[in-house]
Protein backbone atom coordinates (compact mmCIF):
# COMPACT_ATOMS: atom_id res chain seq x y z
CA UNK A 1 0.00 0.00 0.00
CA UNK A 2 2.97 2.09 -0.33
CA UNK A 3 3.47 5.07 -2.64
CA UNK A 4 2.06 8.50 -2.03
CA UNK A 5 2.40 11.82 -3.83
CA UNK A 6 3.60 14.84 -1.88
CA UNK A 7 0.94 17.34 -2.91
CA UNK A 8 3.03 20.46 -2.31
CA UNK A 9 5.57 19.25 -4.88
CA UNK A 10 3.14 17.88 -7.48
CA UNK A 11 3.10 20.04 -10.63
CA UNK A 12 -0.14 18.36 -11.67
CA UNK A 13 1.39 17.42 -15.01
CA UNK A 14 -0.58 14.13 -15.09
CA UNK A 15 2.36 12.11 -16.43
CA UNK A 16 1.98 9.46 -13.72
CA UNK A 17 -1.74 8.83 -14.18
CA UNK A 18 -1.67 6.76 -17.40
CA UNK A 19 1.56 4.97 -16.40
CA UNK A 20 0.11 3.32 -13.28
CA UNK A 21 -0.56 -0.35 -14.06
CA UNK A 22 -3.12 -0.50 -11.24
CA UNK A 23 -5.09 2.61 -12.24
CA UNK A 24 -4.47 3.81 -8.71
CA UNK A 25 -3.76 7.46 -9.60
CA UNK A 26 -6.35 10.18 -10.10
CA UNK A 27 -6.63 13.96 -9.92
CA UNK A 28 -7.94 15.35 -6.70
CA UNK A 29 -8.07 19.00 -5.69
CA UNK A 30 -5.64 20.22 -8.34
CA UNK A 31 -2.92 17.62 -7.78
CA UNK A 32 -2.72 13.85 -8.16
CA UNK A 33 -3.20 11.20 -5.48
CA UNK A 34 -2.46 7.48 -5.24
CA UNK A 35 -5.11 5.14 -3.88
CA UNK A 36 -3.13 3.14 -1.30
CA UNK A 37 -5.55 0.23 -1.60
CA UNK A 38 -4.70 -0.19 -5.27
CA UNK A 39 -0.95 0.54 -5.29
CA UNK A 40 1.26 -2.53 -5.58
CA UNK A 41 4.58 -0.66 -5.87
CA UNK A 42 4.44 -1.96 -9.47
CA UNK A 43 5.57 -5.37 -8.17
CA UNK A 44 4.90 -7.99 -10.79
CA UNK A 45 4.42 -5.29 -13.45
CA UNK A 46 7.66 -3.39 -13.85
CA UNK A 47 11.19 -3.25 -12.46
CA UNK A 48 10.69 0.22 -11.08
CA UNK A 49 7.65 2.08 -9.77
CA UNK A 50 6.27 3.92 -12.80
CA UNK A 51 5.10 7.04 -10.97
CA UNK A 52 8.58 7.54 -9.52
CA UNK A 53 10.26 6.96 -12.87
CA UNK A 54 8.13 9.43 -14.83
CA UNK A 55 7.64 12.19 -12.22
CA UNK A 56 9.49 15.40 -13.20
CA UNK A 57 10.03 16.45 -9.57
CA UNK A 58 12.42 14.23 -7.61
CA UNK A 59 11.21 12.84 -4.27
CA UNK A 60 7.57 13.60 -4.97
CA UNK A 61 6.29 10.03 -5.39
CA UNK A 62 7.60 8.39 -2.21
CA UNK A 63 6.95 5.37 0.00
CA UNK A 64 4.22 6.11 2.51
CA UNK A 65 5.95 4.99 5.69
CA UNK A 66 2.78 5.27 7.72
CA UNK A 67 1.47 2.19 5.95
CA UNK A 68 2.80 -1.36 5.76
CA UNK A 69 4.70 -2.34 2.61
CA UNK A 70 2.77 -4.08 -0.14
CA UNK A 71 2.80 -7.86 0.13
CA UNK A 72 2.33 -9.83 -3.02
CA UNK A 73 -0.48 -12.35 -2.59
CA UNK A 74 0.90 -15.81 -1.82
CA UNK B 1 18.31 -1.08 -22.92
CA UNK B 2 15.34 -3.12 -24.02
CA UNK B 3 15.10 -4.95 -27.30
CA UNK B 4 13.19 -2.35 -29.26
CA UNK B 5 15.52 0.41 -28.18
CA UNK B 6 18.42 -1.67 -29.43
CA UNK B 7 16.61 -2.09 -32.66
CA UNK B 8 16.11 1.66 -32.94
CA UNK B 9 19.77 2.20 -32.30
CA UNK B 10 20.95 -0.31 -34.87
CA UNK B 11 18.56 0.89 -37.52
CA UNK B 12 20.17 4.27 -37.18
CA UNK B 13 23.61 2.82 -37.60
CA UNK B 14 23.56 3.42 -41.33
CA UNK B 15 22.91 7.15 -41.16
CA UNK B 16 24.90 7.96 -44.23
CA UNK B 17 22.83 5.68 -46.42
CA UNK B 18 19.51 6.90 -45.10
CA UNK B 19 20.81 10.43 -45.33
CA UNK B 20 21.50 9.96 -49.02
CA UNK B 21 18.05 8.62 -49.68
CA UNK B 22 16.51 11.53 -47.77
CA UNK B 23 18.64 13.91 -49.75
CA UNK B 24 17.18 12.60 -52.97
CA UNK B 25 13.68 12.97 -51.58
CA UNK B 26 14.41 16.46 -50.36
CA UNK B 27 15.84 17.48 -53.69
CA UNK B 28 12.94 15.95 -55.49
CA UNK B 29 10.62 18.11 -53.44
CA UNK B 30 12.76 21.11 -54.33
CA UNK B 31 12.72 22.25 -50.77
CA UNK B 32 15.24 24.47 -48.99
CA UNK B 33 17.42 21.60 -47.90
CA UNK B 34 19.07 20.99 -51.25
CA UNK B 35 22.21 18.92 -51.19
CA UNK B 36 25.81 19.90 -51.01
CA UNK B 37 26.52 23.44 -50.02
CA UNK B 38 24.30 26.40 -50.65
CA UNK B 39 20.58 26.50 -50.31
CA UNK B 40 17.50 27.40 -52.25
CA UNK B 41 16.11 30.81 -51.46
CA UNK B 42 12.99 29.41 -49.90
CA UNK B 43 11.68 28.91 -46.43
CA UNK B 44 11.86 31.78 -44.06
CA UNK B 45 12.58 34.35 -46.74
CA UNK B 46 10.16 36.82 -48.26
CA UNK B 47 7.91 35.79 -51.10
CA UNK B 48 7.58 32.51 -52.91
CA UNK B 49 10.96 32.78 -54.57
CA UNK B 50 11.84 29.43 -56.07
CA UNK B 51 9.70 27.47 -53.60
CA UNK B 52 7.46 24.92 -55.27
CA UNK B 53 3.85 26.04 -55.09
CA UNK B 54 2.76 23.13 -52.89
CA UNK B 55 5.32 24.08 -50.23
CA UNK B 56 4.64 27.79 -50.56
CA UNK B 57 0.96 27.07 -49.93
CA UNK B 58 1.91 25.33 -46.70
CA UNK B 59 4.20 28.06 -45.35
CA UNK B 60 2.88 31.31 -46.78
CA UNK B 61 0.56 32.08 -43.88
CA UNK B 62 2.35 30.16 -41.17
CA UNK B 63 4.04 32.79 -39.00
CA UNK B 64 6.66 30.37 -37.66
CA UNK B 65 7.64 28.82 -40.99
CA UNK B 66 7.78 32.07 -42.95
CA UNK B 67 9.53 35.15 -41.63
CA UNK B 68 7.56 37.25 -44.06
CA UNK B 69 4.24 35.77 -42.88
CA UNK B 70 4.97 36.53 -39.24
CA UNK B 71 4.41 40.22 -39.82
CA UNK B 72 0.84 39.50 -40.90
CA UNK B 73 -0.46 36.22 -39.50
CA UNK B 74 -1.04 35.03 -35.96
CA UNK B 75 -0.83 31.66 -34.27
CA UNK B 76 -2.14 30.13 -31.10
CA UNK B 77 -1.10 27.28 -28.86
CA UNK B 78 -3.50 25.28 -26.72
CA UNK B 79 -2.13 23.78 -23.52
CA UNK B 80 -3.70 20.33 -23.65
CA UNK B 81 -0.52 18.31 -23.14
CA UNK B 82 0.81 18.70 -19.59
CA UNK B 83 2.79 15.45 -19.25
CA UNK B 84 6.38 15.12 -20.40
CA UNK B 85 8.62 12.12 -20.89
CA UNK B 86 12.04 13.72 -20.68
CA UNK B 87 13.78 16.14 -18.37
CA UNK B 88 15.75 19.07 -19.79
CA UNK B 89 18.18 21.19 -17.80
CA UNK B 90 16.72 24.39 -19.26
CA UNK B 91 13.15 23.63 -18.24
CA UNK B 92 11.32 23.96 -14.95
CA UNK B 93 7.64 23.22 -15.21
CA UNK B 94 6.81 24.44 -11.75
CA UNK B 95 7.35 28.12 -12.41
CA UNK B 96 4.35 29.99 -13.82
CA UNK B 97 4.29 33.71 -13.32
CA UNK B 98 1.42 35.28 -15.26
CA UNK B 99 3.93 37.67 -16.78
CA UNK B 100 6.26 34.94 -17.83
CA UNK B 101 6.84 34.11 -21.47
CA UNK B 102 8.86 31.07 -22.42
CA UNK B 103 8.22 27.50 -23.53
CA UNK B 104 7.06 24.89 -21.05
CA UNK B 105 4.93 27.28 -19.06
CA UNK B 106 1.17 27.92 -19.05
CA UNK B 107 -1.38 29.46 -16.75
CA UNK B 108 -4.09 26.85 -17.15
CA UNK B 109 -4.49 23.45 -18.73
CA UNK B 110 -7.34 22.74 -21.13
CA UNK B 111 -9.33 19.66 -22.05
CA UNK B 112 -9.52 18.93 -25.81
CA UNK B 113 -13.12 20.18 -25.83
CA UNK B 114 -12.20 23.45 -24.11
CA UNK B 115 -9.25 23.80 -26.47
CA UNK B 116 -11.46 23.36 -29.54
CA UNK B 117 -13.83 26.03 -28.31
CA UNK B 118 -10.92 28.34 -27.57
CA UNK B 119 -9.60 27.89 -31.10
CA UNK B 120 -12.96 28.84 -32.61
CA UNK B 121 -13.27 31.83 -30.27
CA UNK B 122 -9.84 33.12 -31.19
CA UNK B 123 -10.34 32.42 -34.90
CA UNK B 124 -13.50 34.52 -34.84
CA UNK B 125 -11.87 37.39 -32.93
CA UNK B 126 -8.49 37.38 -34.72
CA UNK B 127 -9.23 36.56 -38.38
CA UNK B 128 -5.52 36.47 -39.23
CA UNK B 129 -5.01 33.56 -36.80
CA UNK B 130 -4.17 30.79 -39.24
CA UNK B 131 -2.23 28.23 -37.24
CA UNK B 132 -3.04 26.12 -34.23
CA UNK B 133 -0.10 24.48 -32.51
CA UNK B 134 0.16 22.06 -29.64
CA UNK B 135 3.45 22.54 -27.88
CA UNK B 136 2.91 21.33 -24.36
CA UNK B 137 3.42 22.57 -21.72
CA UNK B 138 4.80 19.01 -21.60
CA UNK B 139 5.27 17.02 -24.77
CA UNK B 140 2.28 16.59 -27.12
CA UNK B 141 3.27 13.01 -27.94
CA UNK B 142 3.55 12.09 -24.26
CA UNK B 143 -0.18 12.96 -24.22
CA UNK B 144 -1.26 11.41 -27.52
CA UNK B 145 -4.95 10.96 -26.73
CA UNK B 146 -5.45 14.59 -25.68
CA UNK B 147 -3.33 15.93 -28.53
CA UNK B 148 -5.01 13.97 -31.31
CA UNK B 149 -8.50 14.43 -29.89
CA UNK B 150 -7.90 18.19 -30.05
CA UNK B 151 -6.64 17.96 -33.64
CA UNK B 152 -9.66 15.84 -34.60
CA UNK B 153 -12.15 18.33 -33.15
CA UNK B 154 -10.53 21.25 -34.94
CA UNK B 155 -9.99 19.37 -38.17
CA UNK B 156 -13.75 18.72 -38.25
CA UNK B 157 -14.98 22.20 -37.32
CA UNK B 158 -12.38 24.58 -38.79
CA UNK B 159 -10.61 22.78 -41.62
CA UNK B 160 -8.94 25.98 -42.87
CA UNK B 161 -6.78 26.24 -39.74
CA UNK B 162 -3.36 24.72 -40.16
CA UNK B 163 -2.39 22.20 -37.50
CA UNK B 164 1.07 22.08 -36.09
CA UNK B 165 2.86 20.36 -33.24
CA UNK B 166 6.13 20.69 -31.43
CA UNK B 167 7.77 17.68 -29.80
CA UNK B 168 10.97 16.47 -28.20
CA UNK B 169 10.81 13.57 -30.66
CA UNK B 170 11.09 10.67 -28.21
CA UNK B 171 7.71 9.17 -29.16
CA UNK B 172 7.60 10.63 -32.67
CA UNK B 173 8.22 7.42 -34.70
CA UNK B 174 5.17 5.79 -33.07
CA UNK B 175 2.82 8.60 -34.08
CA UNK B 176 3.87 9.61 -37.58
CA UNK B 177 0.91 7.89 -39.23
CA UNK B 178 -1.59 9.57 -36.90
CA UNK B 179 0.08 12.93 -37.53
CA UNK B 180 -0.37 12.37 -41.27
CA UNK B 181 -3.98 11.21 -40.78
CA UNK B 182 -5.06 14.50 -39.18
CA UNK B 183 -3.31 16.47 -41.87
CA UNK B 184 -0.84 17.99 -39.44
CA UNK B 185 1.57 19.36 -41.98
CA UNK B 186 4.07 21.14 -39.77
CA UNK B 187 6.04 19.39 -37.06
CA UNK B 188 8.78 20.95 -34.96
CA UNK B 189 11.33 18.72 -33.25
CA UNK B 190 13.64 20.10 -30.59
CA UNK B 191 17.06 18.65 -31.35
CA UNK B 192 19.89 20.02 -29.24
CA UNK B 193 22.49 17.41 -30.10
CA UNK B 194 23.30 14.39 -32.24
CA UNK B 195 26.13 13.30 -29.92
CA UNK B 196 24.94 11.50 -26.75
CA UNK B 197 28.03 12.69 -24.85
CA UNK B 198 26.76 16.24 -25.29
CA UNK B 199 23.16 15.12 -24.75
CA UNK B 200 24.05 13.77 -21.32
CA UNK B 201 24.90 17.34 -20.27
CA UNK B 202 21.50 18.63 -21.39
CA UNK B 203 19.09 15.81 -20.48
CA UNK B 204 19.34 14.25 -17.00
CA UNK B 205 16.86 11.50 -17.91
CA UNK B 206 14.19 10.19 -20.25
CA UNK B 207 11.23 7.89 -19.56
CA UNK B 208 10.90 5.34 -22.33
CA UNK B 209 9.07 2.03 -22.45
CA UNK B 210 8.33 1.94 -18.72
CA UNK B 211 11.87 2.70 -17.72
CA UNK B 212 13.88 5.75 -16.69
CA UNK B 213 17.17 6.04 -18.55
CA UNK B 214 19.93 8.45 -17.59
CA UNK B 215 23.22 9.75 -18.94
CA UNK B 216 24.66 8.62 -22.26
CA UNK B 217 22.12 5.85 -22.69
CA UNK B 218 19.19 8.27 -22.35
CA UNK B 219 20.66 10.74 -24.82
CA UNK B 220 21.47 7.94 -27.29
CA UNK B 221 17.88 6.68 -27.33
CA UNK B 222 16.60 10.25 -27.65
CA UNK B 223 18.81 11.23 -30.58
CA UNK B 224 18.09 7.96 -32.42
CA UNK B 225 14.36 8.39 -32.01
CA UNK B 226 14.47 12.08 -33.01
CA UNK B 227 16.37 11.44 -36.23
CA UNK B 228 14.26 8.42 -37.08
CA UNK B 229 11.09 10.47 -36.55
CA UNK B 230 12.45 13.29 -38.71
CA UNK B 231 13.18 10.88 -41.55
CA UNK B 232 9.72 9.33 -41.32
CA UNK B 233 8.05 12.75 -41.45
CA UNK B 234 10.02 14.10 -44.40
CA UNK B 235 9.36 10.85 -46.28
CA UNK B 236 5.67 11.67 -45.98
CA UNK B 237 6.14 15.24 -47.16
CA UNK B 238 5.40 16.76 -43.75
CA UNK B 239 7.38 19.97 -43.25
CA UNK B 240 9.78 19.79 -40.32
CA UNK B 241 11.33 22.61 -38.39
CA UNK B 242 14.16 21.86 -35.99
CA UNK B 243 14.46 23.89 -32.81
CA UNK B 244 17.84 23.96 -31.09
CA UNK B 245 18.67 25.73 -27.86
CA UNK B 246 22.10 27.36 -28.05
CA UNK B 247 23.91 26.64 -24.77
CA UNK B 248 27.35 28.31 -24.78
CA UNK B 249 30.14 25.91 -23.84
CA UNK B 250 27.87 22.85 -24.15
CA UNK B 251 26.41 22.62 -27.64
CA UNK B 252 27.15 25.94 -29.37
CA UNK B 253 29.83 24.60 -31.71
CA UNK B 254 28.08 21.24 -31.99
CA UNK B 255 24.92 22.83 -33.42
CA UNK B 256 26.74 23.12 -36.75
CA UNK B 257 26.83 19.28 -36.75
CA UNK B 258 23.18 19.16 -35.76
CA UNK B 259 22.42 21.49 -38.64
CA UNK B 260 24.13 19.13 -41.11
CA UNK B 261 22.41 16.07 -39.62
CA UNK B 262 18.92 17.51 -39.88
CA UNK B 263 19.50 19.05 -43.26
CA UNK B 264 20.59 15.69 -44.68
CA UNK B 265 17.34 14.19 -43.41
CA UNK B 266 15.19 16.72 -45.21
CA UNK B 267 14.36 19.24 -42.47
CA UNK B 268 12.88 22.43 -43.91
CA UNK B 269 13.96 25.06 -41.42
CA UNK B 270 16.38 25.34 -38.50
CA UNK B 271 15.63 27.56 -35.53
CA UNK B 272 18.58 28.16 -33.24
CA UNK B 273 17.33 29.91 -30.11
CA UNK B 274 19.23 31.46 -27.21
CA UNK B 275 19.17 29.61 -23.89
CA UNK B 276 16.84 31.22 -21.35
CA UNK B 277 18.45 30.70 -17.96
CA UNK B 278 17.34 33.37 -15.51
CA UNK B 279 18.04 32.06 -11.99
CA UNK B 280 14.50 32.88 -10.83
CA UNK B 281 13.10 30.26 -13.21
CA UNK B 282 14.71 27.58 -11.05
CA UNK B 283 16.03 25.49 -13.94
CA UNK B 284 19.25 23.50 -13.55
CA UNK B 285 21.02 25.85 -15.95
CA UNK B 286 19.48 28.89 -14.24
CA UNK B 287 20.74 27.74 -10.87
CA UNK B 288 24.21 26.61 -11.91
CA UNK B 289 24.99 29.90 -13.62
CA UNK B 290 25.02 28.60 -17.20
CA UNK B 291 24.83 31.74 -19.35
CA UNK B 292 22.92 32.28 -22.55
CA UNK B 293 24.57 33.64 -25.74
CA UNK B 294 24.95 37.31 -26.62
CA UNK B 295 23.09 38.70 -29.63
CA UNK B 296 26.20 38.59 -31.81
CA UNK B 297 27.17 35.06 -30.70
CA UNK B 298 23.70 33.86 -31.68
CA UNK B 299 23.78 35.69 -35.00
CA UNK B 300 27.26 34.36 -35.84
CA UNK B 301 26.09 30.77 -35.28
CA UNK B 302 22.92 31.34 -37.30
CA UNK B 303 24.96 32.92 -40.08
CA UNK B 304 27.41 30.01 -40.13
CA UNK B 305 24.56 27.51 -40.54
CA UNK B 306 22.69 29.58 -43.11
CA UNK B 307 24.92 28.59 -46.00
CA UNK B 308 23.57 25.09 -45.47
CA UNK B 309 19.93 25.69 -44.72
CA UNK B 310 17.14 28.16 -44.05
CA UNK B 311 17.40 29.63 -40.60
CA UNK B 312 14.50 30.88 -38.55
CA UNK B 313 15.43 34.09 -36.76
CA UNK B 314 12.03 35.41 -35.79
CA UNK B 315 11.17 32.90 -33.04
CA UNK B 316 9.92 34.58 -29.86
CA UNK B 317 10.21 31.41 -27.74
CA UNK B 318 6.57 31.63 -26.82
CA UNK B 319 4.53 29.90 -24.15
CA UNK B 320 2.52 26.75 -24.69
CA UNK B 321 -0.66 28.86 -24.46
CA UNK B 322 0.38 31.91 -26.51
CA UNK B 323 -2.19 33.69 -28.70
CA UNK B 324 -1.59 36.36 -31.33
CA UNK B 325 1.12 37.62 -33.62
CA UNK B 326 4.58 36.41 -32.64
CA UNK B 327 5.87 38.96 -30.17
CA UNK B 328 2.45 39.80 -28.80
CA UNK B 329 0.49 37.79 -26.27
CA UNK B 330 -3.28 38.04 -26.17
CA UNK B 331 -3.86 34.92 -24.11
CA UNK B 332 -5.32 36.94 -21.24
CA UNK B 333 -8.31 37.77 -23.47
CA UNK B 334 -9.08 34.08 -23.88
CA UNK B 335 -9.10 32.47 -20.46
CA UNK B 336 -11.29 29.38 -20.09
CA UNK B 337 -13.77 31.37 -18.07
CA UNK B 338 -14.14 34.00 -20.79
CA UNK B 339 -14.29 31.46 -23.60
CA UNK B 340 -16.97 29.35 -22.01
CA UNK B 341 -19.09 32.48 -21.67
CA UNK B 342 -18.58 33.40 -25.35
CA UNK B 343 -21.12 32.79 -28.09
CA UNK B 344 -18.87 31.53 -30.85
CA UNK B 345 -19.92 31.45 -34.46
CA UNK B 346 -17.21 30.29 -36.80
CA UNK B 347 -17.37 32.50 -39.86
CA UNK B 348 -15.06 31.11 -42.51
CA UNK B 349 -16.17 33.72 -45.08
CA UNK B 350 -15.22 36.73 -42.96
CA UNK B 351 -11.87 35.12 -42.20
CA UNK B 352 -11.25 34.54 -45.87
CA UNK B 353 -12.15 38.11 -46.82
CA UNK B 354 -9.85 39.48 -44.12
CA UNK B 355 -6.99 37.27 -45.21
CA UNK B 356 -7.41 38.39 -48.80
CA UNK B 357 -6.85 41.97 -47.63
CA UNK B 358 -3.73 40.86 -45.80
CA UNK B 359 -2.45 39.29 -49.01
CA UNK B 360 -2.93 42.61 -50.87
CA UNK B 361 -0.92 44.34 -48.15
CA UNK B 362 1.84 41.77 -48.52
CA UNK B 363 2.05 42.17 -52.27
CA UNK B 364 2.26 45.97 -51.93
CA UNK B 365 5.10 45.56 -49.46
CA UNK B 366 7.09 43.25 -51.71
CA UNK B 367 6.62 45.56 -54.71
CA UNK B 368 7.82 48.56 -52.69
CA UNK B 369 10.89 46.65 -51.59
CA UNK B 370 11.70 45.56 -55.14
CA UNK B 371 11.44 49.14 -56.43
CA UNK B 372 13.76 50.45 -53.78
CA UNK B 373 16.16 47.56 -54.29
CA UNK B 374 16.35 48.34 -58.00
CA UNK B 375 17.76 51.76 -57.12
CA UNK B 376 20.50 50.08 -55.15
CA UNK B 377 21.49 48.01 -58.17
CA UNK B 378 25.00 48.77 -59.29
CA UNK B 379 26.08 50.02 -55.90
CA UNK B 380 28.79 47.83 -54.48
CA UNK B 381 30.16 47.96 -50.98
CA UNK B 382 31.28 45.51 -48.31
CA UNK B 383 29.59 47.55 -45.64
CA UNK B 384 26.90 45.74 -43.65
CA UNK B 385 25.02 47.45 -40.86
CA UNK B 386 22.22 46.44 -38.54
CA UNK B 387 19.12 48.55 -38.04
CA UNK B 388 16.46 48.15 -35.36
CA UNK B 389 12.80 48.77 -36.23
CA UNK B 390 9.84 49.58 -33.98
CA UNK B 391 6.78 47.90 -35.49
CA UNK B 392 3.33 46.70 -34.52
CA UNK B 393 3.16 44.40 -37.54
CA UNK B 394 2.05 44.49 -41.19
CA UNK B 395 5.65 45.14 -42.21
CA UNK B 396 5.38 48.86 -41.35
CA UNK B 397 7.42 51.24 -39.19
CA UNK B 398 4.40 51.99 -37.06
CA UNK B 399 5.42 51.92 -33.41
CA UNK B 400 6.49 54.74 -31.12
CA UNK B 401 10.00 54.27 -29.70
CA UNK B 402 8.79 54.49 -26.13
CA UNK B 403 5.97 51.98 -26.66
CA UNK B 404 8.03 49.28 -28.35
CA UNK B 405 8.23 46.02 -26.44
CA UNK B 406 10.68 44.67 -28.98
CA UNK B 407 12.69 45.84 -31.96
CA UNK B 408 13.06 43.85 -35.15
CA UNK B 409 16.60 43.81 -36.48
CA UNK B 410 17.50 43.98 -40.17
CA UNK B 411 20.90 43.55 -41.73
CA UNK B 412 21.40 46.12 -44.49
CA UNK B 413 23.84 45.61 -47.34
CA UNK B 414 23.90 46.23 -51.06
CA UNK B 415 22.00 42.93 -51.33
CA UNK B 416 19.05 44.53 -49.56
CA UNK B 417 17.40 44.39 -46.15
CA UNK B 418 17.39 41.03 -44.43
CA UNK B 419 15.55 40.20 -41.21
CA UNK B 420 18.13 38.77 -38.80
CA UNK B 421 16.43 38.85 -35.42
CA UNK B 422 14.54 40.73 -32.80
CA UNK B 423 15.35 42.19 -29.41
CA UNK B 424 13.00 42.33 -26.48
CA UNK B 425 13.10 45.55 -24.54
CA UNK B 426 10.03 45.29 -22.30
CA UNK B 427 10.51 45.82 -18.61
CA UNK B 428 11.41 42.96 -16.38
CA UNK B 429 8.82 41.28 -14.23
CA UNK B 430 8.97 42.91 -10.78
CA UNK B 431 11.79 41.03 -9.14
CA UNK B 432 14.28 43.67 -8.18
CA UNK B 433 14.76 44.90 -11.73
CA UNK B 434 11.93 47.43 -11.77
CA UNK B 435 14.19 50.37 -11.04
CA UNK B 436 16.44 49.71 -14.00
CA UNK B 437 16.68 52.58 -16.45
CA UNK B 438 14.65 51.41 -19.40
CA UNK B 439 16.48 53.56 -21.95
CA UNK B 440 19.80 52.08 -20.92
CA UNK B 441 18.29 48.63 -21.29
CA UNK B 442 17.07 49.45 -24.78
CA UNK B 443 20.47 50.74 -25.82
CA UNK B 444 22.11 47.56 -24.52
CA UNK B 445 19.62 45.45 -26.50
CA UNK B 446 20.25 47.26 -29.80
CA UNK B 447 23.85 48.30 -29.19
CA UNK B 448 25.01 46.46 -32.33
CA UNK B 449 22.71 48.59 -34.55
CA UNK B 450 23.66 51.73 -36.47
CA UNK B 451 20.11 53.10 -36.59
CA UNK B 452 16.70 52.64 -35.07
CA UNK B 453 13.59 53.26 -37.18
CA UNK B 454 10.54 54.50 -35.32
CA UNK B 455 7.14 56.08 -36.02
CA UNK B 456 7.86 58.72 -33.39
CA UNK B 457 10.43 59.47 -30.72
CA UNK B 458 10.80 62.07 -27.97
CA UNK B 459 13.66 64.57 -27.85
CA UNK B 460 15.27 63.12 -24.75
CA UNK B 461 15.76 59.50 -25.85
CA UNK B 462 16.78 60.84 -29.26
CA UNK B 463 19.73 62.66 -27.73
CA UNK B 464 20.78 59.66 -25.66
CA UNK B 465 20.64 57.35 -28.68
CA UNK B 466 22.80 59.70 -30.74
CA UNK B 467 25.27 59.85 -27.86
CA UNK B 468 25.39 56.04 -27.88
CA UNK B 469 26.12 56.11 -31.61
CA UNK B 470 22.69 54.87 -32.75
CA UNK B 471 20.90 57.14 -35.21
CA UNK B 472 17.18 57.57 -34.46
CA UNK B 473 15.24 57.67 -37.76
CA UNK B 474 11.64 58.88 -37.76
CA UNK B 475 11.37 60.21 -41.31
CA UNK B 476 9.88 56.91 -42.59
CA UNK B 477 7.01 56.78 -40.11
CA UNK B 478 4.21 54.42 -41.24
CA UNK B 479 6.11 53.36 -44.34
CA UNK B 480 7.25 49.86 -45.31
CA UNK B 481 10.19 48.60 -43.27
CA UNK B 482 12.36 47.10 -45.98
CA UNK B 483 11.83 49.85 -48.52
CA UNK B 484 12.66 52.51 -45.93
CA UNK B 485 15.65 50.64 -44.57
CA UNK B 486 17.12 50.26 -48.05
CA UNK B 487 16.53 53.95 -48.78
CA UNK B 488 18.26 54.93 -45.55
CA UNK B 489 21.16 52.57 -46.25
CA UNK B 490 21.61 54.03 -49.70
CA UNK B 491 21.89 57.50 -48.19
CA UNK B 492 24.29 56.11 -45.56
CA UNK B 493 26.56 54.67 -48.24
CA UNK B 494 26.49 57.95 -50.13
CA UNK B 495 27.58 59.83 -47.03
CA UNK B 496 30.37 57.33 -46.39
CA UNK B 497 31.53 57.56 -50.00
CA UNK B 498 31.51 61.35 -49.99
CA UNK B 499 33.53 61.34 -46.78
CA UNK B 500 30.79 63.13 -44.87
CA UNK B 501 30.74 60.34 -42.28
CA UNK B 502 33.08 57.50 -41.42
CA UNK B 503 31.78 53.94 -41.20
CA UNK B 504 32.58 52.32 -37.85
CA UNK B 505 31.70 48.83 -36.66
CA UNK B 506 29.30 48.53 -33.71
CA UNK B 507 29.75 46.34 -30.63
CA UNK B 508 27.72 43.44 -29.27
CA UNK B 509 24.24 43.50 -27.74
CA UNK B 510 22.49 41.69 -24.89
CA UNK B 511 19.59 39.26 -25.21
CA UNK B 512 16.86 39.95 -22.66
CA UNK B 513 16.13 37.07 -20.32
CA UNK B 514 13.28 38.42 -18.28
CA UNK B 515 9.56 37.90 -18.38
CA UNK B 516 7.26 39.46 -20.94
CA UNK B 517 4.72 41.74 -19.37
CA UNK B 518 1.74 41.05 -21.57
CA UNK B 519 -0.36 43.82 -20.05
CA UNK B 520 2.21 46.54 -20.62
Amino acid sequence: MPFKIIASQCTSCSACEPECPNVAIREKGGTFVIDPKKCTECLGHFDEPQCVAVCPVDNTCVIDTSLPRYQAPA
Amino acid sequence: MDVSAQHDASSNGNFAEVGEIMQVIAEHKGCGTSGGSGKASCGSQAGQGDLPTEIWEKVKNHPCYSEEAHHHYARMHVAVAPACNIQCNYCNRKYDCANESRPGVVSEKLTPEQAAKKVLAVASTIPQMTVLGIAGPGDPLANPEKTFKTFELIYNTAPDIKLCLSTNGLMLPDHVDTIAKYNVDHVTITINMVDPEIGAKIYPWIFYKHKRYTGYEAAKILTDRQLQGLEMLTERGILCKINSVMIPGINDQHLVEVNKAVKSRGAFLHNIMPLISAPEHGTVFGLNGQRGPSAQELKALQDSCEGEMNMMRHCRQCRADAVGLLGEDRSAEFTTEKIMAMEVKYDAETRKAYQEKVEEERVAKVVAKQEELAELAGASSDIKVLAAVATKGSGLINEHFGHAKEFQVYELSTAGAKFVGHRRVDLYCQGGYGEEDSLETIIRAINDCHAVFVAKIGGCPKGDLIKAGIEPVDQYAHEFIEKSAIAWFKAYLDKVNSGEIEHVERGDAAIRQGALISAA
